[in-house]
Order: structure tokens, then sequence, then C-alpha cells
């Protein structure tokens, strides 16, 4: 038995220790904004905040989440106006938009972390998430709006 | 053709409003329905829209209602992957149009079906282009009948009103009244015919050319409630995953599910037939397993043993194949375009400089891999998916299953990116089986990252080789090109061998030189894996080598490649194909009178983006500038890349300009974000795009070994300059036409700055 927090919820989990927290919050808990993309870690779409830390959802199991909180695109903002999400509106970022909550699941962590990284460590911080639109530029604009308060 | 009959009559009637846009329309709504089989009347110019399987709408009542608190609804029929057209630029046409308040406005997503909404795949950079005018004229017609309510109700003359922001406007008096106000009365009014339809003046629109529309859905993508394919939830639904033949064209032998079947969550294991080529697009032979939730079905799935029969395809093998397209090019093909005398020209040369090029097989790699869910219930079935073309599908799956079209629907989801893979519905036919087996309960096939890199439909593998001849004065007298690539046709028809004819329209037999010695042939190449659209299609190959080659030539003569491009391209004229071809000019079915080949268009963009990239400026050791262009969807684009390559190799890009001529313009702020995107498409194919063969099967597996450009390898800058026309000049494609020039203006760049020209894609460590 797994007793996570899940946006401020007290969630329970009986299942497969071993099954990766992405398909407990996409498939039993239908918070589906985070998204499944590659399921090794290697494109950011399940990223999620682990205690305040961005992780790859895929990549972490149940058993590892007990007792710890979790928050997801659902969860990181109860309006939807984060600043980063705020920003990501403003620049009109997205194309099909399918990574964007991990994108700024990632930058939301990064700016909690570091409120006005430079340009290198935007780049650097964000290269673990993919974007096959190609939506980078944007992107890093609305970091840096986002660093500067929207 | 029927492009310039005068189909002009236009029957206009008055419908109930039940059965129309069912459960949409609130007590006392306007549903307005219009049969206008031509309606030539007020569009100004011929698309090719007519042409598509059943063909453009501009019926009002398919896609606009309005309520009586003046909430418009329209209906976006086309699928949504992310250029903003089908949700957002398509209905703001409309929303224009009928002078609505787009803060007003509301979009519902229309079911798959092509009888009612027209066509809907969406893809081939069409959406705007063929339904500009038609919306348009849907808008309109709506409109004035709004006008025609009010000026019935107030007494006065219809000339004396205008629709005006939402409202009616009485102009001698100044009275207003809402448009929900009037929608009832518009409704119960006979309905004007189309040559009383009032287009709006351009310099009345609010949103049309402007750019100031945002995305439809951008708050629900923010928050994680856009809801893609691979999000479908159902009420007891099923998750399924499918081990499929690793080998197109394999079967399934025997498959033991013992082990399968003891893993906890695992309910059920089913073999899924295969289907000869052609294949179209029913599914790959395998065994799905039907699980309570994705990872156990995935952990069912290592558990199966399954005996595989590898089929006719078995030793297809990438490295083994170059070598036979290479060897296809060395000899006389089949020939396709040709005027003056190539052979005789290039025999007489005073120099003849000969160039071969490879673009591999590429993976679309959409951040949502395929899903779709289907329930089957009482003999209907329902099909929620990611689908380009959601009535093709439609009709796909209605099939297969020996179901009437009438008992399929088809929910298209958001898309989490297309490129021409949900073109294809193979994955919502696998749901649609699998719906069998479920006892009534939903079933969602869930795709893997590996599922999609190792069974997708692939962009083709092109050998080009060319040969060009000059004359004692250094200029280019003969060229002749032979190509061999794989058909997409062997998908969907016996294998041709050689490209069709809309393949040779994807830059092979229409790349407008003024040369007086052109031919083009094609060698024989059959097809072994499932060849399919990719963004932008044959373009890529054709234009990487065509545009590296006339940079070779440049380097070889010692000038500038911006000009010799320009020579090449010739003076200001429009290209008649008509008698050099063999096969008749696709001109991406559009009408050559609306959409010709102008190359003054595409001189212009040329001088525009080499203006703007500040052309011929000096830069630093390790840096260069490259230039391509390409005319593809109707659309002219050049782009010019700076590159950056240090002492170890490392390629980075700190910018691009990219100048577009896609006609009018009608959304310019998304129009810049597809083609910022199309540059890292560009870039990402050039880099590392490669799917490979050994043994028939697809050696990448995910992005370890199918890698994307990644944000810190992007482009720093990516300038778009959008070419400024008037609503007169024909929309043109805009999705696609970003992505053909990137790659050759990119190689171009590197070997201004390394002196080292890559002939073969993906660079991959060829800078090393």
């Amino acid at each position: 038995m797994v007793n996570v927090h899940v946006n401020g919820q007290e969630r329970t989990y009986a299942g497969d220790p071993t099954m990766p927290l992405m398909w407990f919050l996409r498939d039993e808990l239908g918070l589906t904004g985070t998204k499944f993309g590659c399921g090794v870690a290697l494109c950011g779409a399940c990223t999620v905040h682990l205690n305040g830390e961005a992780v790859r959802s895929c990549g972490v199991q149940m058993s590892d989440v007990a007792g710890k909180k979790v928050v997801t695109i659902e969860g990181l903002d109860p309006a939807g106006n984060h600043p980063v999400q705020v920003a990501w509106r403003n620049i009109g970022v997205p194309q099909c938009g399918y990574c964007q909550a991990g994108q700024i699941m990632q930058a939301a962590a990064l700016l909690a972390k570091k409120p006005a990284p430079t340009d290198a460590e935007i780049a650097s911080e964000m290269s673990g998430n993919l974007c096959r639109c190609g939506c980078y530029q944007r992107i890093s604009a609305a970091v840096r709006a986002a660093s500067k308060g929207a | 053709m029927t492009y310039h009959d005068n189909k002009t009559l236009v029957t206009i009637s008055n419908v109930s409003r039940r059965g129309m846009l069912k459960g949409m329309v609130a007590t006392g709504g306007l549903v307005l329905a219009a049969q206008i089989p031509g309606a030539r009347a007020v569009l100004a110019y011929a698309t090719g829209g007519d042409q598509m399987p059943n063909g453009v709408k501009t019926d009002p009542n398919l896609f606009l209602s309005i309520a009586k608190d003046g909430t418009v609804t329209i209906v976006a029929a086309r699928a949504e992957m992310g250029t903003g057209a089908a949700r957002t630029s398509l209905p703001m046409i409309l929303a224009d149009e009928l002078d609505a308040d787009w803060a007003r406005c509301r979009i519902v997503q229309g079911e798959g079906d092509e009888k009612k909404y027209g066509n809907q795949d969406t893809d081939g950079s069409r959406s705007v282009r063929h339904w500009l005018q038609p919306l348009r004229q849907c808008g309109a017609s709506a409109r004035l009948m709004l006008e025609q309510a009010a000026a019935k109700r107030w007494g006065v003359d219809p000339s004396e009103v205008e629709a005006v922001h939402h409202e009616i406007v009485h102009k001698p008096s100044g009275r207003k009244i809402g448009y929900g106000d009037v929608a009832a009365d518009a409704a119960a009014l006979p309905v004007p015919t189309a040559d009383k339809i009032r287009l709006k003046d351009p310099s009345a629109f609010r949103y049309i050319g402007k750019g100031n529309v945002p995305m439809v859905d951008l708050f629900d993508i923010t928050t994680g409630r856009a809801t893609y394919g691979q999000d479908v939830m159902r009420p007891g639904m099923k998750f399924a995953v499918i081990a499929r033949s690793p080998v197109v064209g394999g079967s399934v032998v025997s498959f033991d599910a013992t082990e399968t079947m003891k893993v906890p969550g695992v309910e059920k294991v089913v073999k899924i037939e295969g289907t000869p080529a052609p294949a179209k697009f029913a599914p790959k032979a395998g065994v799905a397993v039907i699980a309570k939730n994705t990872f156990a079905a995935l952990k069912g799935r290592e558990a199966l043993k399954i005996v595989w029969d590898d089929g006719p395809n078995k030793s297809y093998d990438s490295v083994a194949y170059k070598a036979m397209l290479e060897q296809a090019n060395q000899k006389p093909g089949k020939v396709e375009r040709n005027e003056g005398d190539a052979d005789k020209a290039l025999a007489s040369a005073a120099k003849v400089i000969t160039r071969e090029y490879y673009v591999p097989h590429l993976a679309h790699a959409t951040m949502e891999p395929p899903a779709a869910t289907a329930q089957l219930t009482g003999g209907k079935l329902e099909v929620w998916a990611p689908l380009q073309s959601p009535g093709g599908a439609r009709d796909d799956i209605a099939k297969k299953l020996g179901l009437a079209e009438g008992d399929v629907t088809v929910h298209n989801t958001l898309l989490g990116g297309g490129f021409g893979r949900k073109s294809k519905c193979d994955f919502a036919i696998e749901a649609a089986l699998l719906a069998k087996e479920t006892g009534g309960a939903p079933v969602k096939v869930v795709w893997t990252r590996e599922d999609d890199l190792q069974h997708g439909y692939y962009h083709t593998v092109t050998a080009d080789r060319f040969e060009a001849g000059l004359d004692a004065s250094n200029k280019v007298v003969a060229w002749r090109q032979r190509s061999s690539s794989p058909s997409i046709l062997s998908t969907f028809a016996p294998d041709p061998k050689h490209p069709f004819f809309i393949e040779m329209g994807l830059g092979l037999v229409d790349a407008p030189f003024d040369i007086p010695n052109l031919r083009v042939e094609t060698g024989e190449a059959e097809a072994h894996t499932r060849i399919g659209w990719f963004r932008s299609v044959n373009n890529i190959p054709h234009a990487f080598s065509t545009q590296s080659f006339i940079a070779e030539i440049a380097h070889e003569l010692g000038r500038d490649p911006k000009d010799l491009l320009l020579e090449l391209i010739g003076p200001p004229r429009i290209v008649d194909l008509t008698k050099q071809v063999t096969t008749p000019y696709w001109n991406n079915g559009e009408p050559a009178d609306s959409y010709p080949i102008d190359t003054g268009r595409l001189r212009h963009v040329v001088e525009l983006a080499a203006q703007r990239a500040g052309w011929g400026r000096q830069l630093p050791k390790g840096r260069g500038l490259g230039i391509a262009a390409h005319r593809s969807f109707v659309s002219y684009v050049a782009t010019v890349v700076e590159v950056e390559v240090d002492s170890k190799g490392k390629l980075s890009v700190p910018r691009i300009d990219t100048a577009i001529d896609c006609g009018f313009a009608v959304n310019p702020e998304r129009i810049s974000s597809q083609l910022e995107g199309a540059a890292v498409m560009g870039l990402t194919l050039a880099r590392y795009g490669a799917i490979t063969y050994k043994s028939g099967r697809v050696e990448q597996s995910n992005f370890n070994d199918y890698q994307l450009a990644r944000i810190d390898e992007s482009p720093t800058e990516t300038r778009v300059h959008v070419v400024p026309h008037g609503i007169a000049t024909p929309a043109a494609g805009v999705g696609e036409p970003g992505v053909p020039p990137l790659a050759p203006a990119l190689c171009n760049a590197i070997f201004a700055a390394t002196g080292k020209r890559l002939r073969s894609l993906p660079i991959g460590n060829q800078l090393a």
C-alpha cells in the first residue's frame, strides 16, 4: 500500500509497486495533463513535481513516492495562472500542445529554484524536454518573461 | 476539370432545427441552411478544394449556430494538430465575415463525416487554402440573414441596417439589436440567393490577416485540460497494447500467452490478422494484450512468446538498399520531364559536374504516440482518436468491421502532432477490432514510442544524381537528374516501383529552372516497408539535393551561390510544364491560373531572405551562411541559415531568416509559428533523421537512437518574413513549405563555414 499526496489530496495505491507514477496519475487518477511521450525519461512530456523537484514521472516507481508530495500540471495553480502559464499564453508558445504541460512543469521548477536564470541556464534546464513542433524559441522567451514576472 | 463551370445556381432553403447541430443550439437559436453547389458568384478564384473527395461546403448550417444569448457556435470539422488552422484560423474566418465578436464565439469539434462537412483530410497544407473562400461565404450568408431579420422587426428597408460586431445597427436612427435577439427571426426568413451576399471589404476585417486571435485551445493546453487521443478515458475502459510483426508483411505463426495471463490485470489476449500488401491502413499482424491498465498490458506484452513468419520483406537492409538506389541512378531511367536534349548537351558540354545525394527514411515521431479508443455496443461503434482524416477513418473502420458508415461515429480529439502519421488510421482500426473482444467495454489501444518508431508509415528513402553541363562561358546549359525512391503509392496499390504523379509534383519535375536542356528520369525502386506522407514529403530530398547541387556548381565556378540560384531560376515568368512532363503536372491539386509557378515570386523570397539575413556579410572563422529556396504546396520559401562549427565539429545555429510568400496571409502569427517550427524540424532531420532497416526490422527504438533537436541545439533565433499580399492573391500552403529549404540551407552554410560538403543525410557525426 502506497500513500501519496497528489495536488494536495491524499491518495492510496495497492497495485504493482513497480508501476511508474505516470501510469498511476493517468490511468488510475485520470490526471491526463501528465503526458506519455517515451516511457524512458528521454522526452520530459510526463514531468511533474515530486517534493518540489521536476521529475519524469515515467521513471519513478510507485514504491518510491510513498509519503511524498506530487504536483501535476492540474495542481500547479488552481486558476491556471501560474506566471509560467501566463507567460506561455502571452507569447503563444504551443503548437500541438502535447509536450507543453511537461515544459511548463520543468520551467516552473526551474524558476522556483532560480528566479532569474541566464539564457544558457534556461537552455540547459529545458534541454530534457522535447518539442517535435519546434516551439523552442518561444519556450525560451516565455521562461525569460516568466522570470521577469510575465 | 470543372473549375470554370458557371455553377452559380444557389438554392437556399429554410430548414427546421430538428436534427441540426444536435444538442448544441439553444432554444430560439438561428440555424441556417444553404445548398450551394458552386456559388462562384462570390468566389474570387478557383482552388482545388472542389476536386478533393467530398469537396468543400458553403452551407453555414453545417458550421454555425447562434444562441439566444448571442453565443456563436462554430464547428471545426478538420483536424487540429498544431497549426492552429482547424480550430482557430478557419473558425476565425467565418466569425469575421459574420462580423461576430470572437470573444462570444465557441468552437466545437465536428465528428468524422465527409458527406456532411466536405473534405476533412487535414494534410497537404490545404486547410486555409481551400476553406478561406467557402467559410467567408458561410459567414456572409448568415450576416445577411441577421440583417434582414432586424430590418423586418423594425419595419425598415434592409439597406438601412448593417451588422456590426455582434449587433445589427439601423443606420439612420442608430438603433441596435444583438445577434442573439434576432437569431430566431432570421431562421424563419426566406434565405438570400448568392447574388445578394456581400463579402466584407478587407479593410473591415477584425481578425482575418491580423494575427490577433490566440489559439482556441491555449488555456486548456497550458493547464493540462486539453484532451488528446492518448488521454481519452471512458467509464469501464480497458487498456491494450499490441505486439506487432517486426517486419512489414509478416504474420503470427503461433503464440503462447501463458505467462502473459499470469500478469495481474491482464484480461485477454487477442490475435490480429495482417493484410497482404497493398494493405492501405489495415493493421499489421500482431497479438494484443487487453488489461485493466496500460502498465499491466505492457507487462503482459513483454511476457508473450510469439513465433513470427517474417514474410517477403525480411531481408530489407538500408545499407544494401542505398547502394541499389545509387546503382539505379547510374543508368537511364523512365523519363518524367524533358526539355531540349540534355543527353546531347551533356555530351558536348565544356565541363560536366556530377553529384549524388541521399536522404533516408524518416519517422514522424509525433510527441503523442498514436492511440485510439473504441466501443462497440448494439452493433454501433464509437471511436475517439487523433485523426488527420476523421471522415476517411470512419469509412475505413466501417469497411474493416463490416458495419454501415452510419453505425460508426468518429470523435476527433486534439492531435499531439500529426505530420502525416495520423493521416493513417491503422491504430483506430486496431481499437475497433479490439472493441469486438471486450463485451461492450471501451478499449484504448496505446502505442508506445517504440511502437511508433518501429511500426510507422515512413518518409520514403531517396537517392538523387545530377549532371550539369556547362558551356565555354560557364553557363549551365544542360541538367539531368536521376532520382530513385520507393513510392507512397505502394501502400495503397500494387507497387509502381516509380514515383507516381503526385510525388513527381513534390519537387522532382517542377524545379522552375531556366535551363534549355533539362531532363528528369526515375529509376526502379521497390518498397519493402510502409511508405507514408511525412510533412512536406518528397520535397525534402529533392530540395536538399537540388539546392545543395546549385551551391556546389557555384563553388566550382567561384560564384556566389545566391547569384547562381537566381540565374538558374531565371527571369520572372510563369512556367508552364504542360509540354515538358510525361505525366500531367499535379500542381498540388490547384488550378494553374490561381496558383501558377511564378519565378518572380520565387526570386523575390530569395532576395528578401538574403537581404534580411545580411547575405554577404563578413563572418568570423567557423561561421557561414547558406541559402536555399523551394516552391512547395504552392507557396514560395527561401531560407538563409547561419551556422557555427567549432574546432571539434560541434554545430550550432545562431540564426535563421526565412521568407515565405504564401499569398494572402490569413493568420500571420501562426504562419510565423509554423515556420519557426519548420526550422527545428528541418534541423532535426538534417542532423539526426534516419530510420534504418536490418533483416527487415527498424533498428531505432526511442529518442536515444532516433534523436530530435533539443532546445540547446536549436536555432537561437528564427526570423520569419512574410511577403504581404491582399486577399486577391490566393492563400497558399503554410504547414509544410517551411521544411524543405532548411536542410540544404544548413548544409550550404556548413560548407561555407568549414569547406566540408555533406551529401548524405543525416549529418550525424560527419563533422567530427
